[in-house]
């Protein structure tokens, strides 16, 4: 196997007391679609800006195709692509002078930026308003677009920072049917976010939590932290407050609500008509469970409040 | 290291072609002072209010009040016989100036002996008065020679010779400080604004992650500025020779390479303005205070550094605009070359040598 793409060895950076990522490792090989997962605060930007030689690490370390983030960061930059959070396109510029641009910062020029730029605009779909302004366009073909415009000097690398925030849903999936093609060519793609239907769609999810990762795997593999039967989903009058009486029920390891119904997680699959009676003997009733295949959202509660109870 | 230079100069005046205002801004506004101040500004006094009081009531002094009106510098407002309505032309403002002409006044001349004007001043505005004071003395001497003004005493009379502005016409002496003043405050704002702006809209953060390194950024982004003021300075200098008559006596590539100097200068200050600056808000009233204020008053623009107190003249020397108009002084009006005023163009060169270092050290810092 190849060298990876992305190497962090206990990654820390503090803002004053504040550890923003603390001891942070892992490894992403090459060509794999890597998502860090996790709310706002948990350390993801932190840590990608670290890993574009954006920010300076306070303690560890972290390679990028081989080049240490702290000494090597000129080369990083140029083997990278970065699609920040914030609106990384020139609203007031047309989408071919915006590819133009970015190109020319990347160092291409000539016939080579003119290729790269009709490239961007077919990958972004935006073939008939090449001259439209980017404040004309929806916020789908912006991120789009803006994605071409991190990839326009083909790194084999590339981070993008919550890509996919205030886009709609169609949008979205179109956005990571883009991503799917990147992986499909051996680029290496290292993507946050903080929808799970989104991270389904990666090849390993990391869970970050308040600067800690807790965990790291495949999807399947994620969801294996639960045997199978063991997650059901209950649908009962007053779910509210079901939820409130499950809390100390026996056989109940975990439950939360996911819409008008319950998820929970108990502690064997045998347990399940003992928490059905409970909750119908407290009046909840007529109660119907079923069996699911538990989410990637049901892990990701568990595993953070396993950490609170290892934390507290 | 060019490639990416020329893309970030190539965006600049991409913005500016899709932004009017700025860009019209940028040219239109340097010419457009011009105009305000150079008419403004004047420290000429013309259509001055005068009367006339004839207590000779001859030939001989109707000439004299005559070569006051003559002169072009005073409007008429009235004619008297008797000193004692003055006070209340004054006092109205219906008079800014009186001449006096004295009883025996033809007799005087008509003897030989000298004889007295007396020219009465509203002083309120002190340099105003001067001025015209300055106006009523030449018009005198060309009266007689045994006819003084005022008070004077002693058989010494001054003869004024002026050079290079004979007729001490402020817009000579105005226009190369205007074009200082102007250049500095476009140059400051402009880059300022132009960096400021991309920290604002999260831009930054994307150019941040490419190889650019910051002097490529500072450079692509002052350049288009640069040309853009320089040219706006070659229309505010074509004004000021087509309507206010100043000519530029001295080597065009000369005065084109010390203003280059200049522009340098007020373009590293507004990079430097841009590092503090977080929002264009900011960018904006810091990068007017910092360059309009000194570059008025300080400078030499229109108060003489010669007479500010020690302390100031002091700080007059970290005012860029300061050499830049002395340089811009000899060359415009003298045509001197650069063994006059060397010194001038080296301290501009220094200090925008260090403006820029330390523009492009905090740049590295804090982008």
């Amino acid at each position: 196997m190849s060298e990876p793409a992305v190497v962090a060895r206990e990654l820390t950076r503090t803002f004053g007391a504040f550890r923003a990522v603390d001891r942070v490792s892992f490894e992403v090989p090459p060509g794999e679609v890597f998502g860090f997962l996790g709310s706002n605060g948990a350390g993801k930007t932190t840590t990608i800006r670290m890993l574009c030689g954006l920010l300076a690490p306070s303690s560890g370390s972290a390679t990028v195709l081989g080049l240490d983030v702290a000494s090597r960061a000129a080369e990083i930059k140029r083997r990278i692509g970065y699609m920040s959070q914030r609106f990384s396109l020139y609203a007031d510029l047309t989408v071919e002078e915006n590819l133009r641009f970015w190109g020319g910062a990347y160092g291409l020029f000539g016939a080579e930026i003119a290729r790269r730029a009709d490239w961007g605009i077919g990958i972004a779909e935006l073939g008939e308003r090449r001259r439209a302004l980017v404040r004309e366009l929806p916020g789908g073909y912006r991120q789009r677009l803006a994605l071409a415009c991190a990839l326009l000097h083909e790194p084999p690398v590339v981070f993008l920072d919550e890509p996919t925030s205030g886009v709609d849903p169609e949008a979205r999936r179109r956005f990571w049917d883009l991503i799917d093609g990147l992986g499909a060519t051996g680029k290496t793609v290292f993507v946050t976010t903080h929808a799970m239907d989104e991270a389904e769609r990666c090849h390993r999810v990391a869970f970050m939590h308040a600067g800690r990762l807790l965990r790291l795997d495949t999807v399947p593999r994620l969801k294996q932290l639960f045997a199978a039967g063991e997650i059901i989903e209950l649908r009962c009058a007053n779910a509210a407050r079901a939820l409130a009486r499950l809390d100390r029920a026996p056989g109940v390891s975990e439950a939360s609500l996911f819409g008008d119904a319950l998820h929970v997680a108990l502690d064997g699959p045998s347990r399940r008509a003992e928490v059905v009676a409970a909750l119908e003997a407290s009046g909840f009733g007529p109660v119907a469970a079923e069996t699911i295949e538990p989410s990637l959202e049901d892990v990701f509660i568990r595993v953070i409040r396993e950490a609170e109870r290892e934390a507290a | 290291m060019l490639r990416r230079t020329l893309a970030i100069a190539v965006k600049e005046l991409l913005h500016l072609r899709r932004d009017p205002r700025t860009a019209g801004t940028l040219v239109a506004m340097p010419i457009l002072l011009m105009f305000v101040y150079g008419f403004a500004l004047s420290f000429d006094a013309k259509h001055i209010r005068l009367v006339v009081v004839d207590q000779d009531g001859t030939s001989a002094s109707r000439d004299a009040a005559e070569a006051f009106l003559r002169s072009g510098y005073f409007d008429l407002v009235a004619r008297e016989h008797d000193p004692r309505p003055l006070e209340r032309l004054f006092a109205t403002g219906r008079a800014q100036a009186a001449l006096v002409v004295p009883y025996r006044y033809a007799d005087d001349l008509t003897a030989g002996r000298p004889t007295t004007l007396q020219f009465v001043l509203d002083g309120s505005d002190s340099q105003m008065a001067t001025t015209i004071l300055g106006y009523a003395g030449q018009i005198v001497a060309s009266l007689s020679p045994l006819v003084r003004v005022g008070a004077a005493t002693g058989p010494v009379v001054p003869l004024p010779l002026v050079w290079y502005n004979p007729d001490l016409d402020s817009a000579r002496f105005l226009v190369p400080g205007l074009l200082a003043f102007i250049l500095m405050v476009t140059s400051v704002i402009a880059t300022a604004l132009a960096v400021v702006r991309e920290k604002e809209r999260g831009t930054m953060e994307s150019l941040r992650a490419t190889p650019m390194v910051a002097l490529e950024l500072l450079i692509g982004k002052t350049v288009p500025y640069l040309l853009v003021s320089f040219f706006s300075a070659a229309g505010a200098l074509a004004i000021a020779y087509a309507v206010f008559a100043v000519p530029v006596r001295g080597s065009l590539v000369w005065l084109a390479l010390v203003t280059l100097a200049f522009l340098a200068v007020g373009l590293g200050w507004g990079v430097l303005v841009s590092t503090i600056a977080e929002t264009q808000q900011v960018a904006f009233q810091l990068a007017l205070l910092s360059s309009m204020l000194p570059t008025l008053l300080l400078s030499g623009f229109i108060f003489p550094i010669s007479s500010m107190p020690a302390a100031l003249q002091w700080f007059t020397r970290i005012v860029p605009a300061r050499y830049f108009l002395v340089a811009l002084r000899e060359i415009v009006l003298k045509g001197s070359g650069p063994a006059v005023w060397w010194d001038q163009a080296a301290s501009l060169v220094v200090f925008g040598g260090l403006v820029l270092a330390l523009a492009t050290a905090r740049t590295l810092r804090s982008l």
